[in-house]
């Protein structure tokens, strides 16, 4: 059955090919290529929405991507629920699931409109005024109020299920917008070879020619011109047409932000199809086609479900076949409305009345609207509007005061002018300039590669506008492809232009009947309840700029950017200031044109690929062993191995002892590694570490600090010195990439005489260490070519051989104060390496110890932890690390920082060790130490715990701390205010385990 | 996104590949340890964060790898040149706008 207002034979649909759909749970009945917006009108449903502040009833505006009214939620399913989706823009599918928001308990009834009555503690600025005082109540009482009753859609509470690709794309002439200019432009430059793109936001290509009945292009329709246009650029290929795409932003050098809809119309998309795609292109030229859009008429009540723009009813009547009412009332400011009138009426739709702002305006579509017999009243206003949930009067008035008199009418075409769409030029940096003759502003001043064609340009006429297109289309080819295409000649023909229609002005600001004077509701900005006395309020109240009335009043700041409300806006506010226009300004356009969905912008980076997980080669083992894993940084580190029936306590003790007692296996993979080499690679090391690397023998180890220029511990690590010209440089796990850039920045920029390679070799070697005193027995029996012994291989050193047949660097060292060592070998081996190794430790009771004890363990031993045990603010002094700066040295990275009055000063917080007055307690990482716990609140802080520990080796719990005067306070009681009581410390040295170190030749 | 051009690329190349490293031109000096106080603060901590024409160091990270020196308007965020490490300020600028 057909829908009760769609016209039969009327519009572009096929008819006979339904789709059901439902709103608010109610059935009906559309076509195939209807949008939700024309369906329901279609089934004479006009109310959809409740306005964001006075939760008036609204119905439609227009019928296209600058709708501000019409926001409806559209459901799949519980988790893909899409809020404040634009009515006028969702293609109807079959089984299409939308409902009304911002309403309760019901659209046609809503008890939040008394908003609407109490409107007067809504008026502009009122979250800045109203609701302020007391100020405890704006957080506990009006906000939460004020925010669940005004609104917009609810987001879902469900991760998104949907995929969302991108694609990068370079081409010689981007072309945004398929209207006539458009397709003429992307013509003319596809004919010479170069590539193109043409994107369109709509589904369909041809712009206004939806509408425009008049148009008539190579003697057709203008839209079948347009489809015919659009078949044969698709079938080119160096052209790329892209529909239901928009270019929402425009940035540096001519990158242009495109997001496609890949799937939101169809009915059952695929899992393999992207519910979007984010296209970010490269473009050599731009052409902007972006076409022009309807102003409504300020008067009172405006805002009436039923009153939309002059534009938009035809488009519904002439693409879509629907008559958006019966008996239709106009009001207009310039031609274009007629067009409309006209259109309608001979479709059958009664046309009670055109009500013309202008004085004695002439022209053909006069002509023809009266000699149909539409009523013409010229130099009137309509100054409000009857009907509530639905228009059911204009009340007409001469503009300059007289009589009223009320026509009754079921919908209200409206048309103030057209605004050129100067977005996404405004965003290119280009400067608009105002025409003071049309009242509109057009691009001016160029900031990029860009040009502006047809209606966005301020082009009237389709002729012009096809003429301009052209030109401007074959010049962006010539530009861009001199060197791709090598063709500078246009093949094809320029489009002839038959008949079209023209208009131009029109008027901007309020119309009489929400004049100066009056305090009515005419809407400026519809999504954000703005109304003309709003505007005007805000200007009375001191607004000077545009951009302040514009944030006082938040007109033109809801999801649709102002599309139809800014000029009036500012018109509005320029008459209240006394000053033209161009004085006042416009404000800056900002990217998206449209609302973008977060998932168009994150694509794929999601769940494991947001961010690179990088493992270990020894993980596999790990995980089978039932190693809990801890994230540092990107990687995945095992934290510790839980035997059956152990908590992470009892776990990390058992490990810490068996290292102690017989040995144990710790995966340190991940610590950073870079190979320093060349013949100047000894002087490279000895500017960029504080420590001397001169005379360090080869097959030698030393602990090394590296600084910034400010004199502060940066990164810390054992180096290795392989041969007189090759250093093995470890970082910490964390440091890597930035102590690598920082070698880097010197080596290029501040020492590029020195003849030195850097090399990343943090991936190429897994690195296992065997510490404790059973370490040596383990090895031993799997390495070929290195004598184990302590002559040969003292603490502090490293040897080349081979160790399970392949190649290792087998350092020497210790980073738990056992006997130790650490076995680089090829990371592809490591797993194998790490499994030989482990055999040999079961025989001798060895365990896998993982990050937790290691931690434990270095801290017996008062190891710091650079970024843990130091901040960026701790000298080497401060941290007890004086030892490992060469005194003799004339220069490094920091040897000036160091010695600023402030680093070399009494007083600063020095790492120290703290013991518990009860060994039982284990104070809290980060806790502050006071040194008078009876002090007044807020106490004096000296410093922080940095790290703390249960020892189960030392049989207590152990801590280090960062305090000022620390090494000072030796013996001293120091105290730690918690929550739950104070409790006492004693500061002590940082070992606290082994202090003769004799163990690491244990 | 910016296009950048890699002076030892000798090509243009996403902002994505690049890294900025600061203001360019602050020598280090070859007596650091002499340098007197203030000569350290104007060295270390002062920067000219000037509305308009800065030079600046950049790296091409993802690319060569290289530092180099790029010469930027703060305001319209337009590159005017870039150029190789150690190479002088240039006397003249290519398009500078005022
Ligand atoms: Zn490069």
């Amino acid at each position: 059955m057909i829908a009760a207002f769609r016209i039969p034979g009327a519009g572009r649909l096929k008819q006979a090919e339904t789709a059901s759909f439902s709103f608010d749970g109610r059935p009906y009945a559309g076509v195939e290529g209807d949008t939700l917006a024309s369906a329901l009108l279609a089934n004479g449903v006009h109310l959809v929405g409740r306005s964001f502040k006075y939760h008036r009833p609204r119905g439609f505006l227009s019928a296209g991507a600058e709708e501000p009214n019409a926001l409806v939620e559209v459901k799949r399913d519980a988790a893909r629920k899409t809020p404040n989706v634009r009515a006028t823009v969702q293609e109807l599918y079959d089984g299409l699931t939308a409902q009304s928001q911002n309403r309760w308990p019901s659209l046609s009834f809503d008890v939040s409109a008394v908003g609407d009555i109490a409107s007067p503690l809504l008026s502009a600025g009122f979250y800045y005024k109203t609701f302020m005082w007391p100020k405890s109540a704006w957080k506990n009482l009006y906000e939460p109020k004020i925010r669940a009753a005004a609104g917009l859609g609810v987001a879902p509470d469900q991760p998104d299920p949907d995929h969302y690709s991108a694609r990068y794309a370079h081409c010689d002439v981007l072309v945004v917008g398929g209207g006539a200019a458009g397709i003429a432009a992307a013509l003319a430059a596809a004919e010479t070879g170069v590539r193109v793109i043409l994107a369109d936001e709509q589904a369909d290509f041809g712009g206004s020619l939806r509408f425009e009945s008049g148009a008539r292009i190579d003697g057709q329709d203008g839209f079948a011109w347009a489809q015919g246009a659009v078949a044969k650029l698709k079938a080119m290929d160096n052209v790329r047409v892209l529909s239901r795409t928009t270019a929402f932003g425009y940035y540096a050098q001519n990158f242009v932000g495109l997001v496609e809809r890949v799937s939101d119309h169809l009915q059952s998309p695929g899992r393999d199809l992207p519910r979007e795609r984010l296209w970010q292109v490269r473009a050599s030229r731009v052409v902007l086609a972006t076409g022009a859009i309807e102003r409504h008429m300020v008067f009172a009540d405006n805002d009436r479900p039923g009153i939309m723009l002059a534009s938009a009813a035809r488009t519904y009547l002439n693409h879509y076949g629907v008559a958006v009412g019966r008996n239709v009332g106009v009001y207009t400011a310039n031609d274009s409305a007629y067009a409309a009138a006209i259109d309608l009426k001979k479709a059958g739709v009664g046309v009670a009345a055109i009500v013309d702002l202008r004085d004695n305006p002439t022209g053909p579509v006069i002509d023809e609207a009266r000699a149909l017999g539409i009523e013409v009243n010229f130099g009137r206003a309509v100054i409000r509007a009857g009907g509530k949930l639905r228009v059911s009067s204009m009340t007409v008035q001469p503009k300059n005061g007289g009589g009223e008199r009320t026509i009754p009418v079921d919908a209200i075409l409206m048309s103030a002018g057209w605004t050129p769409s100067v977005h996404l030029f405004s965003q290119s940096r280009g400067k608009v300039a105002f025409n003071d003759e049309t009242k509109r502003f057009v691009p001016g001043a160029y900031a990029q590669d860009c040009v502006s064609v047809g209606a966005c340009n301020g082009t009237d006429g389709l002729s012009a506008t096809i003429d301009e297109a052209y030109a401007a289309g074959a010049k962006a080819a010539k530009d861009a492809g001199v060197k791709n295409a090598g063709a500078d000649t246009v093949k094809g023909a320029k489009p002839k232009v038959d008949a079209s229609e023209s208009w131009s002005r029109g008027m901007l600001g309020a119309a009489p009947g929400a004049g100066a004077d009056t305090t009515v509701k005419a809407f400026v900005d519809f999504q954000n309840d703005v109304t003309a006395k709003d505007i005007r309020q805000a200007v009375h109240e001191g607004m000077r700029s545009i951009e302040h009335v514009k944030r006082f009043t938040t007109n033109g700041m809801a999801t649709d950017q102002g599309k139809t409300s800014n000029m009036h806006g500012l018109a509005i506010a320029a008459e209240t200031l006394g000053k033209p226009i161009p004085q006042v300004g416009l404000t800056t356009f900002r990217a998206p044109y449209t609302p973008v969905t977060f998932g168009s912008i994150v694509g794929h980076a999601r769940g494991p690929l947001f961010d690179p997980t990088r493992k270990t080669a020894i993980h596999p083992w790990a995980e089978r062993q039932g190693a809990v894993f801890e994230d540092v940084g990107q990687w995945k580190r095992a934290w510790y191995f839980p035997k059956a029936g152990e908590d992470m306590h009892a776990a990390v003790d058992r490990e810490c002892v068996t290292v102690r007692k017989t040995a144990g296996l710790f995966d340190a993979s991940t610590l950073g590694k870079i190979e320093v080499v060349g013949p100047d690679a000894a002087k490279f090391m000895e500017l960029l570490y504080t420590n001397p690397w001169e005379k360090l023998e080869p097959g030698r180890c030393r602990y090394g600090i590296m600084l910034r220029e400010d004199g502060f511990i940066y990164d810390d690590g054992v180096v290795g010195r392989l041969a007189p010209d090759r250093f093995h440089v470890t970082t910490t796990t964390g440091g890597a990439p930035r102590v690598m850039n920082h070698m880097e920045d010197y080596l290029q920029t501040e020492f590029p005489h020195l003849n030195v390679w850097l090399t990343s070799i943090t991936e190429q070697w897994a690195v296992i260490a065997v510490q404790g005193p059973k370490s040596r027995d383990i090895i031993a029996p799997l390495v070929e070519g290195i004598d184990m012994s302590d002559d040969a291989l003292p603490h502090m050193s490293v040897r080349e051989g081979k160790i399970c047949g392949v190649p290792t660097r087998l350092f020497r060292m210790s980073f738990t104060g056992e006997r130790g060592f650490e076995v680089n070998v090829p990371a592809d081996h490591g797993q194998a390496v790490w499994e030989a190794l482990w055999a040999e430790g079961q025989k001798h009771g060895a365990c896998a110890y993982g990050t937790e004890a290691m931690h434990v363990l270095r801290a017996e031993k008062g190891y710091i932890i650079v970024g843990q045990d130091t901040d960026g603010t701790v000298t080497p002094g401060d941290a007890g690390l004086d030892w490992a700066v060469g005194k003799k040295k004339t220069d490094f990275v920091g040897i000036r920082g160091m010695a600023r009055p402030d680093l070399v000063a009494k007083g600063r917080k020095q790492l120290v060790g703290l013991k518990t007055k009860d060994p039982k307690v284990v104070l809290e990482e980060g806790a502050q130490i006071v040194g008078d716990p009876k002090q007044a609140i807020p106490m004096t802080m000296i410093g922080h715990v940095t790290s703390s520990y249960w020892s189960q080796n030392c049989g207590r719990s152990i801590a280090l701390a960062l305090f000022a005067g620390g090494r000072d306070r030796m013996g001293e009681t120091l105290y730690v205010p918690m929550p739950n009581g104070t409790i006492e410390v004693e500061v002590t040295g940082m070992v606290f385990f082994d202090e003769k170190g004799e163990r690491l030749n244990g | 996104m910016l296009l950048i051009r890699c002076p030892y690329c000798e090509e243009e190349r996403p902002e994505l590949e690049f890294r900025n490293a600061g203001e360019a031109h602050i020598a280090r000096s070859s007596d650091m340890a002499a340098t007197s106080d203030d000569d350290f603060e104007k060295f270390f901590f002062i920067r000219s964060n000037p509305k308009g024409i800065i030079y600046e160091r950049w790296r091409h990270m993802h690319g060569c790898a290289r530092f180099f020196n790029a010469v930027r308007d703060t305001v319209s965020d337009r590159f005017l040149m870039t150029y190789k490490a150690g190479e002088p300020k240039p006397a003249k600028l290519p398009g500078a706008s005022k």
